[in-house]
């Protein structure tokens, strides 16, 4: 047995209750200082149920979204070569490591009307920044290592064999895409798309820049949770913050749950 | 893996015609440029619009400067705090097993879903002037939020599970033998730690303190809560750049930014080499793959 459990152990949990469990413990206190009445009464408010209908329509949206185009980026990464494979398949991982305000200023000055994009599709009558396509455009951007990262292993196990199998039994390419391939891949773009939703709920840097901030419009719950906090509306705060945190908690049990039939699905179907 | 593909002849059952390939790979490079390339071609397009010598201004400018030094302080204190966090929990979780370790693997990885400005939020309400500890801290001369110690404590709870995670899949997936060993040999548990184990694992380490340092130093939501915004004092680069942005000061908000870019295209490419680096050890040796090398998941990447 090797030595040292009880020190590292001990350290761990002293380390996780102060950093992590105590600060939480003070999230809960606060918001439970209101009753259940005025709780949902600050939620029902007009602008805090905008602000959470927002993050929460345009979090699914962007996260569809880069379900659609993440797949698309994973198949021709794992299954394709062509020239500039490396470069876009390090890309990818840029939203990741570029910092979120960076990532903010970025798409908002590209996509403004006066932008390199945003002048070209301003003629078209079409506006990204500053309107609720901007925030959904701005978290696609963020969500999309997750959904590009989760898809590229599960395809590259796909097992060959079974489209090969598929094909010689006479089924067409699209057949054997939809009901051998499309079935193995369906857990892996759950758990992209739980990812790229949870992460989405909370985002704030690369959103604040290109939203406009609107109040009923294109203000976003992670904002309002900043607004209150300025306003020394401590319970008010925290209440939406519990809210957030709940909703992205259960996209992700939810999913995991979804995953787990799924695959028990699939691997019942193979067999 | 990836060539396998265009390898096969096109009328191969297994793989689709070619115009469909071409129309995949068109959409996913149109697609990435748009969003993602473009977008960085803007900031340094932006940064240097008016020329070397403003963005050289931009950047030398003193509370440009103080907030690279700010940042780089806090960078230096949290990343270390993880670095030993790390170290100590993927001993405990990563090398033995027991009741309860599903959850303390889970609570390390929860502050990836928890929102930046909720981790900010927090802390507020522990150190903020009406907090938990606020008043007594304040009694004593010590200031919490709105001060340095504020921004490295809210870095430090966001950063502290990528050091940690990849230590703790690497030590998992690790035998105990080389450890055994050395015990049994007569080493005390404190050198076969030093000599045994950190030496197994630095790739893993380094992958994760490369992932942290980026989080830490581009942290902007949690820092942003709890720093009070004081022009020189409290200000990260990421705070420097949203007010330089709002006060339309572009040319000077995107170089500030252009450095944080510079950093994020530095992780990427050490990220990369590190890969490449473990691909390459995994296909020589044994085929024991590390935490450093296999192709990141994306979970890894929050």
């Amino acid at each position: 047995m090797l030595p040292g459990f009880g020190l590292t152990l001990g350290c761990t949990v002293t380390y996780l209750s102060l950093i992590l469990l105590l600060p939480l413990a003070a999230l809960c206190a606060q918001a439970a200082s209101l009753t259940w009445a005025q709780f949902v009464e600050t939620l029902a408010e007009p602008r805090v149920l905008a602000a959470l209908r927002l993050s929460l329509g345009a979090s699914a949206l962007a996260a569809a979204i880069d379900c659609v185009f993440g797949s698309i980026v994973a198949w021709t990464l794992v299954r394709y070569d062509f020239p500039g494979r490396r470069l876009a398949d390090a890309l990818v991982d840029l939203p990741f490591a570029l910092p979120t305000a960076v990532s903010g200023i970025a798409l908002t000055a590209v996509y403004a009307p006066n932008g390199w994009i945003g002048s070209l599709l301003a003629p078209l009558g079409w506006q990204v920044a500053f309107r609720p396509a901007g925030i959904v455009l701005a978290l696609a951007f963020i969500g999309l290592p997750f959904v590009v990262r989760t898809l590229q292993p599960a395809i590259a196990d796909l097992e060959r064999g079974l489209e090969e199998a598929a094909a010689s039994l006479g089924a067409s390419r699209t057949r054997t895409l939809v009901a051998v391939v499309a079935p193995g891949l369906l857990p892996a773009l759950l758990t992209g798309f739980a990812l790229a939703f949870a992460r989405a709920v909370g985002e704030y840097g690369s959103v604040v820049f290109i939203s406009g901030n609107m109040p009923l419009e294109t203000e976003i719950a992670a904002l309002l949770v900043v607004t209150k906090l300025e306003q020394y509306d401590y319970a008010g705060a925290s209440a939406i913050a519990v809210a957030m945190l709940v909703l992205s908690f259960a996209a992700l049990i939810l999913v995991h749950a979804a995953q787990r039939l799924a695959s028990r699905r699939a691997g019942s179907a193979v067999r | 893996m990836s060539a396998q593909g265009s390898q096969r002849p096109s009328q191969s059952p297994i793989a689709e015609p070619a115009w469909v390939r071409r129309l995949l790979v068109g959409l996913t490079l149109v697609f990435l440029s748009l969003v993602v390339f473009v977008p960085l071609a803007a900031v340094f397009a932006e940064a240097f619009r008016k020329g070397p010598g403003a963005w050289w201004r931009a950047i030398s400018d003193g509370e440009t400067l103080s907030a690279v030094r700010l940042t780089l302080f806090v960078t230096a204190s949290a990343v270390p705090l993880n670095v030993a966090f790390g170290l100590v929990a993927a001993w405990a979780l990563g090398k033995f097993r027991f009741r309860g370790r599903g959850l303390l693997v889970a609570l390390v990885d929860l502050p990836l879903s928890i929102s930046p400005v909720v981790a900010g939020l927090v802390f507020v309400l522990l150190f903020g002037a009406r907090g938990w500890f606020g008043p007594a801290l304040r009694e004593h001369g010590i200031q919490v939020i709105f001060a340095t110690p504020g921004l490295v404590i809210a870095t430090v709870f966001v950063t502290f599970p990528y050091v940690a995670r990849e230590l703790i899949s690497h030590l998992e997936e690790q035998r105990t033998d080389a450890e055994q060993a050395a015990l049994s040999l007569g080493a005390t548990g404190w050198t076969t730690f030093w000599r045994v184990t950190l030496p197994s694992c630095k790739w893993a380490l380094l992958y994760g303190v490369i992932l942290c340092n980026a989080r830490a130093m581009g942290e902007f939501g949690a820092v942003s809560v709890v720093s009070g915004h004081v022009r020189g004092e409290t200000n990260t680069l990421p705070l420097q750049v949203e007010i330089l942005y709002n006060e339309y000061d572009f040319v000077a908000a995107f170089a500030a930014a252009s450095l944080l870019a510079l950093l994020a295209l530095v992780t990427l490419l050490a990220k990369t080499l590190l890969e490449a680096h473990e691909a390459r050890t995994a296909a020589r040796g044994s085929g024991s793959s590390g935490g450093a090398g296999r192709s990141p998941t994306a979970k890894e990447l929050r």
